[in-house]
């Protein structure tokens, strides 16, 4: 499978880039001519990933980095890379369960979003280490272009 | 994001506009806890007609709101949820526990 096109980004651990990633990723994708009811979904998943990585990985601590990949398969896939360099998941099975949450005000939905937006998910933790979240979604050919 | 809080006799009526995400979460959460902390407080409307987008950050504010007034006896509405803001309460299930209306006059004609 080879790569059309790709954007890789790093940033703050900082709440205000939430948005800023979510959009640009949001953005990028758009060249895949998806609907916007795919867009929104993408734009939750990103914000589920990047948060997680400031909520859980960084607790909060706004001088980490962030970092996120972006790609556009031949396929019309659509790949997305969100790493941080936190403290990492001790029981990756655990924390994939639905409403499953260390924090007791928060959900515990935000893999739940990314299982059900997205085609594939892959979680790579070691504790101490960090968290690398894989996800990917596969478009079907554009009709009008097909046809075209 | 801006957060508008009306009080009308014993309903708080807040309006959001903007995302609703990681980093309004806890603004919003504290605005509205310091106002329905008062007893007096009985309902609460959330009105999202200018809200375009949440996440379960968002979501988690929602919830904990609900769950403080449940415990006072108090009850809670959603107002004006897009579609795409609306897909993600249902995802949740809160729609099963807070009632959602088109509009604040939907709410008032009961
Ligand atoms: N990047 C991360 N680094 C460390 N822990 C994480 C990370 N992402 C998720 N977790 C853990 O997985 C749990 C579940 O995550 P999630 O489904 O997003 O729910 P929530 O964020 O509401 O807790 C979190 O409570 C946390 O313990
Ligand atoms: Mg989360």
């Amino acid at each position: 499978m080879n790569v059309k096109n790709y954007v890789r980004f790093e940033f703050k651990s900082l709440a205000e880039n939430v948005s800023f990633a979510r959009s640009c990723v949001a953005a990028f994708a758009s060249q895949l001519d998806c609907t916007l009811e795919d867009i929104e979904e993408i734009k939750v998943v990103v914000s589920e990933a990047v948060s997680n990585s400031i909520i859980h990985a960084y607790e909060n601590r706004c001088n980490e980095k962030i970092m996120v990949m972006v790609s556009i398969m031949d396929d019309r896939s659509l790949e997305i890379v969100v790493e941080d360099h936190g403290k990492g998941i001790e029981d990756i099975e655990k924390a994939l369960e639905p409403a499953f949450s260390s924090d007791s005000s928060r959900t515990g939905l935000g893999f739940t979003f990314m299982k059900s937006f997205m085609d594939e998910m892959e979680v790579f933790s070691q504790p101490g280490e960090g968290t690398t979240v894989r996800l990917k979604r596969r478009f079907k050919e554009n009709e009008q272009k097909a046809y075209a | 994001m801006e957060i508008d809080l009306k009080l009308i006799r014993n309903t708080l009526v807040v309006k959001i506009q903007g995302e609703l995400d990681l980093l309004v979460a806890e603004k919003l959460r504290r605005e509205i806890d310091s106002k329905i902390q008062s007893q007096q407080i009985k309902n609460l409307v959330l009105n999202l007609e200018k809200v375009s987008f949440i996440d379960s950050s968002g979501l988690g504010v929602i919830i904990g709101r609900y769950k403080r007034m449940n415990a006072k006896n108090g009850h809670m509405y959603i107002v004006g949820a897009s579609p795409a803001v609306e897909k993600i309460l249902f995802f949740s299930g809160i729609n099963k526990l807070v009632p959602l209306y088109r509009s604040e006059q939907d709410i008032i004609n009961i």
